[in-house]
């Protein structure tokens, strides 16, 4: 499967490619020993001290289970969290750990096999956001989202992707965007929003102080977040710019395993900020792109960032509280869904209450909302894939019963992702909710628009 | 030399020593792998305040989770703490620590010990059924799983049955006792019994990496 081959489906609820008539989930050719030996040897890649110390201090509590939604809206026990990394377990225990050798004369843990990789391809990709809730439980500590996405590299090395997922990732890797968004297309939607909502749209500006990134699912799907992030940074009064050059803030390289993509991705936009002397690069509502280049980025780069990183949520929070942006009074009642690699697993769960404090709105939160807030289902690129629908459908289930239980008007999101998954499960069931972009609501109620 | 003499001997000794040796190639194991640095700008001060934050509030479940874990988490509590008393508040075993180091402390009457021994052995089947039946941790149990809590239960369980007697000498009885507690010994480092020890080391690893991105812990 070529990338050129992959056809999009735009007209769907979620972006994805068309669902295929013929799944393709095993890449490049390669016979089942030599995708057992490239998942071993890039599983034990990633046995550094962190991955060590989790996988010896596992007691085999299963609490993890509590935690998944999988887990919980099935009750299907090859859901639970740690099971899921097995065969990453078995890698190290059998082949990296001290007691490998005693391990494999006693025969403690099996060696992996080709079908069980495959079958674990369901549990480390359709059946993990890597959402981090599970990791939240284990008593003893472990991050096992961390280690889901290590597993993940090996996955990938064994071309072991789920056909969409590969497909969209693959696409990045040659059109610098997951969607199929070229440079010129992004020139021309943001040139169509300019005209949509009067507002002057910095692209291209040679040096400035913030360059401003988009996710392709808004480019595509959300283009007024385009608008919005243009009338806030004009409100602000900042030096800022979009650049065709490097706009694309997702990473499908982080979400697929395919840590060379995830390098040219982040790299793509840290070269870019540093052209144009960037003191911040501002990311959009978008989750794993903030882990990507927040937390992940200079860990890329291989040295401090000579820029700062912000969510847009975090952008706004200080500009209101600094007095930078004000905004008029909503008087609706709103709970907000967090995204769980911006807030649970990236900190900065703080930001959009302050937002919405300055909007004033009723602030509903949800129960075990804000850090324990149950995830979309969409997150890790979960969405993207066609055999995960029924899955994720059952799994949101529980999402929805957590918004609903505020009973607030409106529901609230800073995260791209997360609204497609909502658009797509509110469809499916017939929802009266739509997440809403915390961004837009921001642009559309500031102060000095007249 | 009779069967306490080589329990309280030679056994206790090699235990002792495949003890500190196998836990130091374990705990060295892990540390001494490649660790990256973390470049990213912190929110707030993680590293060691991080890890020791995470090391202490892990001991406890946030509310989030507290009705789905209470029931193996009490009992978990129960094991651990009565599994301390037992082994450091029965005079007898303190009279040994203090032959052995010199310092000693004061113990529990051995009712109490045999109160809280009982407890702690009942606690442990509940949860070995509790492993047996539940169909998580039917899936994800091993072989070390079961022999680990055979072997933590054997020393409390030679330790109880000691009063009663059943007719067999105090000697022997103690002998299989000590050399349920070397077994317990050499078989920790290789087994998950070793978390006496990672459960720090991954709490403090998850404690310093997350704490700095201000991240819930």
């Amino acid at each position: 499967m070529k990338a050129a081959d992959v056809k999009f489906d735009l007209e769907s609820k979620r972006l994805s490619v068309e669902k295929p008539k013929a799944r393709f989930d095993k890449q490049g050719d390669m016979s089942d020993a030599e995708r057992v030996q490239k998942a071993m040897a890039n599983f034990s890649k990633d046995f550094g001290t962190t991955a060590a110390a989790y996988l010896d201090a596992c007691i085999h509590c299963g609490m993890c289970a509590e935690a998944c939604h999988y887990y919980v809206a099935t009750g299907d026990p090859k859901y639970t969290p740690v099971w899921k990394l097995e065969p990453f377990k078995q890698a190290y225990k059998r082949e990296s750990g001290p007691l490998a050798p005693l391990y494999r004369l006693l025969g403690l843990k099996k060696e992996v096999t080709a079908e069980q990789l495959e079958e674990w391809q369901h549990l480390l990709y359709d059946s993990c956001t890597v959402c981090g809730r599970c990791s939240l439980i284990c008593p003893v500590g472990i991050d096992i989202a961390t280690l889901v996405s290590m597993a993940r590299h090996g996955m990938y090395k064994a071309g072991l992707v789920p056909h969409e997922l590969h497909a969209v990732a693959e696409r990045a890797e040659v059109d610098g965007s997951p969607l199929g968004i070229t440079p010129k297309l992004f020139e021309q939607r943001l040139e169509w929003m300019e005209d949509e909502h009067e507002v002057d749209i910095n692209v291209d500006q040679e040096k400035v102080d913030v360059l401003a990134v988009m996710s392709s699912i808004e480019i595509q799907k959300y283009p007024d977040a385009m608008a919005a992030t243009a009338k806030i940074l004009n409100a602000a009064g900042e030096s800022w710019t979009f650049r065709t050059d490097g706009f694309e803030a997702t990473n499908f390289g982080l979400l697929s395993g395919n840590l060379e993509l995830q390098k040219k991705n982040s790299m793509r936009i840290i070269e870019t900020a540093i052209k144009v002397g960037a003191k911040l690069v501002l990311l959009p509502e978008c989750g794993h792109a903030y882990m990507a280049l927040r937390w992940m980025g200079a860990n890329i780069y291989g040295k401090p960032l000579p820029f700062k990183v912000q969510h847009i949520s975090e952008y706004l929070a200080d500009s209101l509280n600094s007095g930078k942006l004000k905004v008029r009074k909503v008087d609706k009642s709103v709970t907000f869904h967090d995204p769980c690699q911006v807030s649970r697993r990236g900190g900065a769960t703080q930001a959009p209450r302050d937002v919405m404090k300055h909007l004033g709105v009723d602030f509903r939160e949800m129960q075990n909302g804000g850090d324990y807030n149950w995830c979309c289902g969409g997150g890790g690129g979960v969405v993207t894939i066609h055999r995960a629908d029924e899955l994720r459908y059952k799994v949101f289930k529980l999402k929805m019963d957590q918004v609903e239980a505020t009973e607030a008007d409106a529901l609230l999101s800073s995260c791209a992702n997360c609204r497609q998954s909502f658009d797509d499960a509110q469809n499916h069931y017939n929802w009266k909710y739509t997440a809403e972009s915390l961004l837009e609501l921001v642009a559309e109620n500031l102060e000095d628009e007249a | 030399m009779d069967l306490l003499d080589f329990a309280r001997g030679p056994a206790l000794q090699v235990a002792i020593y495949v003890f500190i040796a196998g836990s130091l190639w374990r705990i060295l194991g892990v540390l001494l792998l490649q660790r990256k640095p973390d470049h990213s700008e912190a929110r707030q001060s993680g590293g060691f305040r991080g890890a020791l934050k995470v090391i202490w509030s892990r001991s406890f479940t946030a509310p989030a989770f507290a009705k789905q874990t209470k029931y193996p988490k009490i009992l978990g509590y129960i094991l651990h703490i009565g599994l301390f008393i037992t082994v450091f508040f029965f005079v007898p075993h303190i009279v040994f620590i203090k032959g052995l180091f010199g310092i000693g402390w004061p113990g529990l009457p051995n009712n109490a010990i045999y109160f809280v021994g009982v407890v702690t052995v009942a606690v442990g089947i509940a949860l070995l059924i509790r492993r047996m039946t539940h169909p998580v941790l039917r899936l994800i149990s091993n072989f070390d799983d079961y022999f680990s809590w055979l072997v933590t239960m054997l020393p409390l369980i030679t330790g109880l049955i000691m009063p009663i007697r059943f007719g067999v000498r105090y000697e022997t009885l103690l002998a299989i006792h000590i050399l349920s507690v070397a077994l317990l010994l050499i078989w920790l480092p290789f087994s998950k019994l070793a978390h006496t020890y990672f459960v720090f080391i991954s709490r403090g690893t998850t404690g310093a990496l997350l704490e700095r991105r201000g991240a819930r812990t």
